[in-house]
């Protein structure tokens, strides 16, 4: 027997080899993913490999940066007028989906609905992946010191991209959703039919669980359902692009992601998500994931002059580590508040919140044009808050009257002046640093305290004020 | 008679400085996760696999190779979210083939590597493929088509990178 050994001694030893790999990658799969055996190797070989990475992909991003901010400018200023006049579109068109909006919001609330809220985001840069087709994951170069946590979903500013599948001290391994392994809650955004989005060997996307009776055409779009307790409700998955009929009784139906998931820079790791009903004050201050990363993504233009939807920062989102970039992002946002400069349009079908201040700003005398709103007990100053009532206000050469209680916006309207003495007769500016007047015509709605003031959740987190 | 059949004293062996033969296979780790985040078409290449069949069939000992195969494979398996062991599987039996074609073959022209490699490329898929669905029940497809294009994208790619490789070489 030893001399049999020794004369397939490669033999052997290949045997043997493949004898201790085929039991380790048992013990593996049998194994639940709760207890990572092979946590160790995993550590050593990223350990070996992000670091030359995140070199590589540093420079990388200052040679195309040169390129972008230096040499790539022309024909910037024929592109920035065409962009201009498509914002005074936009902004057109904002003021009644606001509205709408805010309807929405206040019937949800009334039917008690609970929404969740992305509350904290964390930027990170992609630096790696896998290496593999078959096995869809990247790595971004933030990891536990930076909070990150297992299961967090991971978007960009198109749609979803993933989720967080392992941490490491300074880096994490996300799970692309076009992996074969993973599964997204998806929702038609017409028909609202309920599917699951997996991915195939191919790297398509595929929608699963979807009868054939029911009707599927190319072009609807698909967003997160929320089920699957990772990724919040809303945010755009992809497109339908192709449907088939499949082998059971489903569609086969095949989706192109919205986010780019071959062409990944910075994403954005949602660290936080609360679950809340929404207030009424979030009518007309909700914001879209898309528009918290339009802010904050490096690779978005930054001053675009509103955001994605033209709204303030919205109450509850927080961006950790507020840096001052970020602070200006919000005091622009706040200061080219689309209902602030469409003050007075003849287009809008109720008067907004801002149109009172308008009205009220426009009577002060002249040289004082932020007396109004500095004078309130409450005021937040900040300087781009200030100076946006006052351009807004002398822009508007006739102010609509004041229709204090019919309509949503008045709602809004008292219900942000609750916050101070009833009996005081100032404007007041709400914790969005959204001037909101107190016109004697409101009086007594004001003491009634309508529906969606009063019941503001004590715990709700208010929006962040840029400080001058 | 086959011309490029070698006779065991005929065969010149290789050996590679430690540095080199730690940092060749580092290096093609990290090109594959680093590339085909700017370069999409790059992922059709397996450039571990194209140092394994290298460094096996230079050095020419199947017990080397093997170990070489399955280290590679096992380091490449820990940057996938999979368990670990299924390139490593692959990669030795690759490995430990190179290495002991490399004995009997002379496999120092482009034409015989461009074969050699296309042909390993393709048992490392099989493997790969027996091995993930058979084991780990992944839901893998057979993609002979792409299969067979990968691997002479691979052949393709490995002629020039072995010439550039075998400046690294050291008469053993």
């Amino acid at each position: 027997m030893e001399n049999l050994l020794t004369r397939h001694r490669n033999v052997t030893i290949l045997v043997a080899v493949l004898f201790v790999e085929v039991v380790g990658l048992a013990v593996q799969v049998k194994r639940t993913a709760d207890t990572d055996s092979t946590r160790l190797i995993r550590v050593w070989t990223v350990s070996a490999v992000t670091p030359f990475e995140k070199a590589f992909a540093a420079a990388q991003g200052s040679i195309s940066g040169a390129w972008h901010n230096y040499f790539a400018l022309r024909g910037v200023r024929a592109q920035n007028q065409k962009l201009q006049d498509e914002i005074e579109q936009l902004r057109l068109q904002q003021v009644r989906l606001a509205e709408d909006a805010g309807q929405a919001r206040r019937l949800q609330r009334l039917l008690g609905f609970k929404e969740q809220f992305i509350a904290r985001t964390l930027p990170a840069q992609v630096i790696g992946s896998s290496g593999s087709d078959m096995s869809r994951v990247v790595y971004i170069d933030k990891g536990e010191g930076d909070g990150v946590m297992q299961d967090m979903a991971v978007i960009t500013a198109d749609g979803v991209v993933g989720k967080i599948l392992r941490v490491f001290a300074a880096t994490s391994q996300v799970l692309l959703i076009n992996d074969p392994s993973s599964g997204v809650g998806a929702l038609l955004e017409k028909s609202r039919l309920q599917g699951v989005i997996k991915g195939t060997a191919n790297g398509e996307l595929v929608l699963e669980k979807m009868m054939s009776d029911e009707r599927v055409q190319p072009g609807d779009q698909l967003q997160t359902s929320g089920g699957d307790q990772i990724f919040p409700k809303g945010l755009p998955i992809g497109t339908v692009k192709s449907v088939s009929p499949g082998r059971d009784v489903f569609l086969k139906i095949t989706v192109k992601p919205a986010a780019q998931l071959n062409q990944l820079e910075e994403v954005l790791v949602i660290t936080q998500v609360v679950e809340r009903q929404p207030t009424a004050k979030e009518a007309q201050t909700s914001m879209r994931a898309a528009d918290i990363l339009a802010a904050r993504l490096p690779s978005v233009p930054e001053n675009t002059g509103i955001p994605a939807t033209g709204v303030p920062l919205p109450v509850g989102v927080k961006p950790p580590g507020a840096k001052p970039t970020e602070t200006k992002s919000a005091a622009k946002a706040i200061t080219k508040s689309p209902a602030r400069e469409t003050i007075g349009l003849p287009g809008s079908t109720s008067a907004p919140a801002e149109t009172h201040l308008a009205g009220e700003a426009s009577k002060l005398p002249a040289g004082k044009p932020d007396a109004a709103v500095t004078s309130a007990p409450g005021v937040l100053p900040a300087a781009g808050a200030v100076g946006a009532s006052a351009g807004s206000a002398t822009r508007v050469k006739k102010p609509r009257p004041a229709k204090p209680v019919a309509g949503p916006a008045a709602q809004v309207n008292t219900g942000t002046t609750t916050q101070k003495p009833p009996e005081m007769p100032q404007p007041a500016v709400t914790g969005a640093g959204v001037a909101a007047p107190a016109p004697k015509a409101v009086g007594p709605e004001q003491k009634k305290a309508p529906v969606g003031t009063e019941q503001n959740p004590p715990n709700v987190p208010q929006a962040e004020n840029p400080q001058p | 008679m086959n011309v490029s059949y070698t006779s065991r004293e005929q065969i010149e062996v290789h050996r590679f400085s430690l540095p080199a033969a730690i940092l060749i296979p580092l290096l093609a780790l990290f090109l594959q996760a680093f590339l085909p985040l700017r370069l999409h078409f790059f992922e059709i290449f397996d450039l571990p696999l194209l140092v394994t069949i290298f460094l096996s069939v230079s050095r020419r000992n199947p017990v080397t190779g093997l170990l070489t195969g399955s280290i590679i494979g096992l380091l490449q398996d820990s940057l996938t979210h999979q368990p670990i062991g299924i390139y490593g599987i692959a990669k030795t039996v690759v490995g430990y083939g190179a290495s002991s074609l490399g004995v009997k073959l002379d496999v120092e022209n482009s034409g015989s590597r461009f074969l050699l490699v296309y042909g390993f490329y393709i048992v490392h898929q099989i493997i790969y493929l027996v091995v993930a669905r058979g084991m780990v029940g992944q839901d893998l497809a057979w993609r002979w088509g792409h299969m067979a294009f990968a691997g002479l994208a691979n052949a393709a790619l490995a002629v020039p990178l072995f010439l550039i490789l075998d400046r690294f070489k050291q008469r053993g």
